[in-house]
C-alpha cells in the first residue's frame, strides 16, 4: 500500500505529532522508523516526474514534484535524519525530538516544492523549527544567538517572498525552475538563497549560531539548512557566472578564521562555509560535470561534516568543553570517537578513497575544463587549507596535542553507532563512487581515480601535513587562545548597537535642551498673560480637562436631544 | 591515583611520535619522487613544473598560517568582547 504521490514531508510531520504524545521506547521507535520507512518509500516507490498540485483559489501550488535532482536531496535528507536521530537517541527533550522531525520534514518539503510559494512556506518553517536547537541549550548566549539566527533566516524568507511576488506579477507563474539573474525579483531570490548559502558578509549567522546549539542539535542543523539552499541555487541559478567568484571567496576566507578560532565547533562552521563554497562554484560553472560535482559534494558533505560535528558533539557531551585550548589528549579515553573523527577529517580533506575526494574532484576538473585558471588556484589553496584546519586541527587539538588531563568515558553507544554509520558511508562512497554517481541528476562520464589525479591530491595533502608539522616544530603555529575573532557580525553586534546608543544619547540630550528652552518660553508667556486685565476674567482661569470634557458632553447631548425632538 | 601506576598511552612515548613523523617524512619523499618517475596526464601548464602540488601544498599552508597569525592582530578580542553590550 505504498502511495507514491504522498509528499515526503507528510510522514515526518505526522511522526512529529506522534512523538509529542508518546514516551520511552515507543517514541524512539517512531523517531527511528520515520526516516527508515520514509527513505525506503522514496527509494522503492517514487519515480522522477511525479507532480502533486493543490489548487488554492486562483493559484495552483505544486506541493510535490520529483525529478532526479530533488530525489537525490530527498535520499540524502533521509539518511541524514536517521544518523542524527540515532546520535540524539539518548536525549530526553521533547522539544528537540519533535523539532528534529519537523525540521527534517521542512527540508524535504522545500526540496520537493514545485513552486516558489510552497518553497517559501517550507523555507520559513526551516527557520522557525531549527532555531529551537539553538535555544535548547538554554543559556543567554544561545538565546541571543538564536534571535540573531532567526533574524537572518526570516530576512531570507522575506526576500524570497518579495522576489516571488514580483516574478509572479511579471510572468503570472510561480513554477520553481531556472530563474537566472534578470530583473529585481530574481535578484531578491538570489540574495534569499545567498543568505541561507552563507555568501560572504551574509555568512555570520552560521558561525554565530551553530556552535551555540546543543551537541546533538548542531548535527541536525549542519545537515539541512545550507544544503536546501545549495539545492535551490542549483535549480534556480545554475550557470550564473558570478557564483563562481562568490564561491571562490567562500572557499578561501573562512579558512583563515578557522585557523585562529578556538571553539572547535565554530572551526567546523567556518569549514562548512568553505565546503559550500565548492558547491557554489560548481553551480556557477553550470556544466553537467560541475553541477553533478556540486550536488555530489553536498551529498558527501552532509555525511562527513555530520560525522565531524558528531565527534565534536560527543566530546562536548562527555567533557562539557569545546575550546581547543581546554581539550587535548582525549584519544586516551575516547579512542573510538578519535578514529571516527579522523575518518571524517580524511573525508573532508578529500583523501583518495574517502568521500570528499570523489565529489570535489568533479568541481575542480570542471573548473579547469572551463578555463577558470585563477579561481582553480584559489580552490586548490582552499583544498590545502581544508586539510589544515579541519583535517588536522580538529582531531589534533581535541584528541592529541598537549594532554589536557581530562579523563572521561567513551561516547555512548548510540553516538558511536551514528558516527560509525557515517564513517562507513564516507569510505563506501569514497571507494565505490559509482553508486553515488549513478544517482546524480545529469549524465556524465566521470571517474576520479586516475593515477595523475590521485598522486596530485595525495602530494597536496601530505605536504600540507608536512607544513603543519614544520610550523609546529618551529613554534610558528598560532596557539589556541581564549578569544573572540571579529567577523562580519561585528557590524550588527558592536557597530550598530554602539552607534545607536550614541545617537539615542545625543537625541536625548537635544530633547532635554529643547524641553528646558520651551519651559522658559511657556513660563514667560504665563507671566505676561497674568499681568493682562483679561486674566482676572473667570473663563481665562485654567480649568481641569475633565470638566471641559463634561461640558462638551452635555453640550453634544443637548444637540442630540434637540435633533431627536425636532 | 598514583602516578607510578598511570597507564602509558600510545603517544606518551616520544619514540612513537618520532616514528610517526619519520613515516610522514618518508611518505612525502616517496610522493615527490613519484612525480619524476610516473607518466602523468597533464591537464594544465603549471603541472609541468615538477613537484607542483607538493610545493603548492606546503607553501599554501605556511602562508595560510602566517597570514592567519597577522589576522589575529586585527580581529582578536577578549572572550567577553560582545558581553559588554548585550
Amino acid at each position: 500500500m505504498w502511495m507514491s504521490d504522498l509528499p515526503a514531508f507528510v510522514p515526518f510531520y505526522l511522526a512529529a505529532a506522534l512523538v509529542l504524545v508518546t514516551r520511552g521506547w515507543l517514541r524512539n521507535l517512531i523517531l527511528l522508523a520515520t526516516p527508515v520507512l520514509g527513505g525506503l518509500h522514496l527509494w522503492l516507490a517514487v519515480e522522477p516526474g511525479l507532480s502533486l498540485t493543490l489548487p488554492l483559489s486562483n493559484l495552483e501550488l505544486t506541493l510535490y514534484r520529483t525529478d532526479r535532482l530533488s530525489l537525490l536531496f530527498g535520499y540524502l535528507f533521509h539518511i541524514a535524519t536517521l544518523i542524527a536521530v540515532i546520535f540524539a537517541l539518548h536525549v530526553r527533550d521533547t522539544t528537540q525530538q519533535v523539532v528534529g522531525l519537523l525540521y527534517a520534514g521542512s527540508a524535504l518539503g522545500a526540496v520537493f516544492a514545485g513552486d516558489l510559494l510552497t518553497l517559501f512556506i517550507f523555507w520559513e518553517l526551516l527557520a522557525i523549527t531549527s532555531v529551537f536547537f539553538i535555544w535548547a541549550r538554554q543559556n543567554r548566549y544561545s538565546l541571543r544567538a538564536g534571535i540573531r539566527y532567526l533574524l537572518f533566516q526570516v530576512t531570507s524568507g522575506m526576500l524570497l517572498l518579495a522576489g516571488t511576488l514580483i516574478i509572479y506579477s511579471q510572468t503570472n507563474s510561480l513554477t520553481f525552475e531556472h530563474i537566472g539573474l534578470n530583473g529585481i525579483g530574481s535578484w531578491l531570490i538570489f540574495f534569499a538563497f545567498g543568505i541561507k548559502c552563507a555568501f560572504p558578509f551574509l555568512h555570520n549567522w552560521l558561525t554565530d549560531a551553530y556552535p551555540e546549539a546543543t551537541p546533538t542539535g548542531t548535527v541536525f542543523l549542519s545537515a539541512f539548512t545550507t544544503k536546501v539552499a545549495v539545492y535551490a541555487l542549483a535549480r534556480g541559478f545554475a550557470g550564473t557566472e558570478i557564483l563562481v567568484y562568490i564561491g571562490a571567496v567562500m572557499t578561501c576566507f573562512p579558512i583563515f578564521f578557522a585557523v585562529i578560532e578556538n571553539d572547535l565547533r565554530r572551526v567546523l562552521a567556518y569549514s562548512m562555509i568553505n565546503q559550500v563554497g565548492f558547491m557554489v562554484c560548481g553551480i556557477g560553472i553550470g556544466t553537467a560535470l560541475a553541477l553533478n560535482g556540486a550536488v555530489a559534494h553536498a551529498f558527501t558533505d552532509v555525511i562527513f561534516k555530520g560525522l565531524l560535528f558528531m565527534a565534536m558533539g560527543a566530546v562536548l557531551y562527555r567533557t562539557g568543553k569545546m575550546n581547543g585550548s581546554d581539550l587535548g589528549g582525549l584519544y586516551k579515553t575516547m579512542p573510538k570517537t578519535a578514529v571516527l573523527c579522523i575518518i571524517g577529517a580524511a573525508s573532508i580533506s578529500a583523501f583518495p578513497l574517502f568521500s570528499g575526494f570523489v565529489s570535489k574532484s568533479m568541481v575542480m576538473s570542471a573548473m579547469l575544463i572551463e578555463g577558470y585558471d585563477t579561481v582553480w588556484l584559489m580552490l586548490l589553496f582552499a583544498s590545502a587549507g581544508v586539510f589544515h584546519h579541519a583535517g588536522i586541527k580538529i582531531p589534533y587539538f581535541a584528541f592529541f596535542a598537549h594532554d589536557s588531563g581530562i579523563r572521561t568515558r567513551e561516547a555512548p553507544w548510540n553516538m558511536l553507532l551514528a558516527m560509525t554509520i557515517a564513517a562507513v558511508l564516507c569510505i563506501l562512497i569514497g571507494s565505490q563512487p559509482q553508486f553515488l554517481y549513478s544517482l546524480l541528476p545529469w549524465q556524465v562520464d566521470y571517474w576520479p581515480y586516475d593515477m595523475t589525479h590521485v598522486l596530485a591530491q595525495t602530494q597536496l595533502l601530505f605536504f600540507s601535513a608536512l607544513a603543519f608539522v614544520w610550523l609546529n616544530k618551529q613554534g610558528l603555529y598560532p596557539p589556541e587562545l581564549h578569544s573572540v575573532n571579529l567577523d562580519a557580525e561585528w557590524v550588527y553586534r558592536k557597530l550598530l548597537p554602539t552607534t545607536s546608543r550614541i545617537v539615542v544619547q545625543q537625541l536625548k540630550h537635544i530633547c532635554d535642551k529643547i524641553c528646558v528652552g520651551s519651559d522658559v518660553v511657556i513660563q514667560t508667556c504665563r507671566q505676561q498673560f497674568g499681568r493682562f486685565p483679561l486674566a482676572n476674567y473667570h473663563l481665562a482661569a485654567s480649568w481641569p480637562t475633565g470638566s471641559m470634557v463634561l461640558w462638551i458632553a452635555i453640550l453634544l447631548g443637548g444637540f442630540l436631544l434637540l435633533d431627536s425632538l425636532g | 591515583m598514583s602516578t607510578s601506576k598511570q597507564k602509558q598511552y600510545l603517544f606518551d612515548k616520544p619514540r612513537n611520535v618520532t616514528r610517526l613523523l619519520r613515516g610522514l617524512y618518508l611518505v612525502c619523499a616517496i610522493l615527490l619522487f613519484l612525480d619524476f618517475v610516473l607518466h602523468r596526464h597533464i591537464s594544465h601548464n603549471w603541472e609541468n613544473f615538477p613537484g607542483f602540488y607538493s610545493i603548492f601544498g606546503f607553501v599554501a599552508c605556511v602562508l595560510l598560517v602566517l597570514i592567519a597569525k597577522e589576522l589575529r592582530k586585527v580581529v582578536m578580542r577578549k572572550e567577553d568582547y560582545y558581553d559588554v553590550d548585550e
